[in-house]
């Protein structure tokens, strides 16, 4: 191997050396395990936030009115969560797409061979909590699905705010809504389970003695989000959570 | 014994091929599944029928030439390679489905025989280390501590046989490159080019048309050699790392 023949940037241009790492297997796949660990991220920080609810209105109510206050640094994390979100969706298509084509005729016999159910869904899972996350911000955000919600005012030190904890609880009080959320929540913590654990594995974080452990700890963590989450439309249907609210 | 073989026929590597179905009868128990096929072959020469064409070689469980996939599973039942397969792993009368290797860059030959030349041209692209030939070197003339020469052999025991990209549902060639990556790259003799190795090597592999890594660990299962699925991620942490001394430029 001489060393003229070593793949070197100085005769290419700055662009292609990166732009030859972020196309290649390894590449693709630490772009999503990146944006993943971002939106695995925001996911614990917005259960944080919610679980304001179990503090009654107030905390609720002031919880929303400060993230709202935040601004430009509010509109920087929601375009930060979009640009996360679309490159883990591209970069998982262009995977797919390569993957089908590496193995163009498949085994007329199926073995699964260590597999889990969880890490072979992951593209269904996915979608599948991409349209909830569209339905939630139509439900909650855009106030598209119970247009009604939109109107619900409270004062939070002597201001006038969107009764965020009056929208919660009426619109968890419909059994369709509550149940949706709660299989759709099951999903994310499905899609999780495979997700946080491999994302060590892709990044290279991992060897044979932590990757027993990051894999246990990965769908502790994936259930319990699900059970963080789902407690909420559970206490509300079930177990009287802002019964004093009246439409 | 007697089973029903429902094996993959293929004429060459434009024909769609088909499965056909063989009785296998009077088998003994004790033969292994290469000794079965070669039984089920005579059987098919005596009825003027073209015998089944399949790889092997060594029939010692060493050598990584036979490339069969039994009942959906790359070398068949139990983590070995398929002559070390025995027909008492088997129920009477069971029917067995035998395919090839099923992966893009592994074209069929005929029938069970694939081309696994895209892992030669791999190690071709940085599989190797630039050493001068001669005399051998003096035993413990370069001292290696005693795990890191054990996770190079763990890495080292990598026969090529291509179950790993076989088994995966993607192709992927991950569990292969990455062992010859850890394991030169582990060594003091390998460390030198082991920046340049793991970028040739991954784009060699790219290059094939071998599938993307999806944490299956189906490798891993089916690895007649033990690899641990573990040398992937050292591996991504390489390239990574390989690819960020490329993009600033520094000296590989």
């Amino acid at each position: 191997m001489s060393a003229s023949s070593a793949p070197t940037a100085s005769a290419q241009t700055l662009w292609q050396v990166p732009k030859a790492w972020l196309f290649s297997s390894i590449g693709k796949k630490c772009v999503v395990a990146v944006t993943g660990l971002v939106m695995v991220l925001f996911v614990i920080g917005h259960l944080l936030g919610n679980m304001t609810i179990f503090f009654g209105p107030g905390a609720v109510n002031a919880y929303a009115m400060h993230l709202r206050d935040l601004g430009p640094l509010l509109w920087v994390a929601r375009l930060g969560l979009l640009g996360a979100i679309v490159l883990h969706v591209y970069f998982t298509m262009l995977l797919w797409k390569e993957n089908s084509e590496a193995r163009p005729q498949k085994y007329a016999v199926a073995a699964p061979m260590n597999t889990t159910v969880f890490a072979r869904t992951m593209r269904l899972s996915g979608l599948i909590v991409l349209s909830f996350v569209a339905f939630h911000l139509a439900h909650f955000t855009w106030h598209w699905v119970q247009p009604g919600h939109a109107a619900y005012y409270a004062e939070v030190d002597g201001r006038r705010v969107h009764d965020v904890y009056s929208m919660v609880v009426l619109g968890f009080r419909n059994p369709l809504v509550s149940f949706f959320y709660i299989f759709s929540l099951g999903l994310v913590a499905f899609h999780l389970s495979h997700g946080i654990g491999s994302l060590f594995q892709t990044l290279g974080l991992s060897n044979s003695t932590l990757r027993p452990a990051l894999e246990t700890a990965a769908k502790v963590l994936a259930w319990v989000l699900f059970a963080g989450y789902s407690a909420i439309p559970i206490s509300i249907l079930f177990f009287g959570l802002g019964k004093g609210i009246v439409p | 014994m007697n089973f029903t073989l429902r094996v993959w026929r293929q004429n060459g590597p434009t024909d769609p091929g088909k499965f056909e179905e063989y009785p296998a009868t009077d088998i003994p128990a004790d033969a292994s599944f290469l000794e079965m096929l070669d039984i089920v072959n005579e059987g098919l020469i005596q009825k003027g029928i073209e015998p089944i064409t399949f790889d092997h070689d060594c029939r010692e469980g060493i050598c990584g030439m036979c490339s069969l996939t039994i009942n959906g599973v790359p070398h068949g039942p139990d983590r070995g390679t398929t002559c070390q397969v025995y027909m008492r792993k088997f129920k009477d009368r069971d029917v067995i489905t035998i395919e090839p290797f099923r992966a893009a860059p592994f074209p069929i030959l005929r029938d069970l025989a694939v081309n696994r030349s895209a892992f030669d041209r791999i190690i071709q692209a940085g599989g190797f280390i630039s050493e001068r030939t001669g005399a051998a070197p003096d035993a413990n003339s370069v001292p290696i501590p005693k795990p890191v020469a054990d996770a190079a052999m763990d890495a080292a025991a990598c026969i090529g046989c291509g179950a790993c990209a076989a088994a995966c549902p993607n192709s992927s060639a991950m569990l292969f490159v990455s062992a010859k990556v850890g394991h030169l790259g582990l060594l003091p003799q390998g460390k030198p080019e082991k920046n340049r190795r793991v970028l040739r090597m991954v784009r060699a592999m790219d290059n094939e048309g071998f599938g993307n890594c999806s944490n299956y660990y189906a490798c891993e299962a089916v690895c007649p050699a033990g690899i641990s699925a573990s040398f992937i991620a050292r591996m991504n942490r390489e390239y990574n790392f390989a690819s960020a001394l490329e993009t600033v430029g520094a000296p590989l």
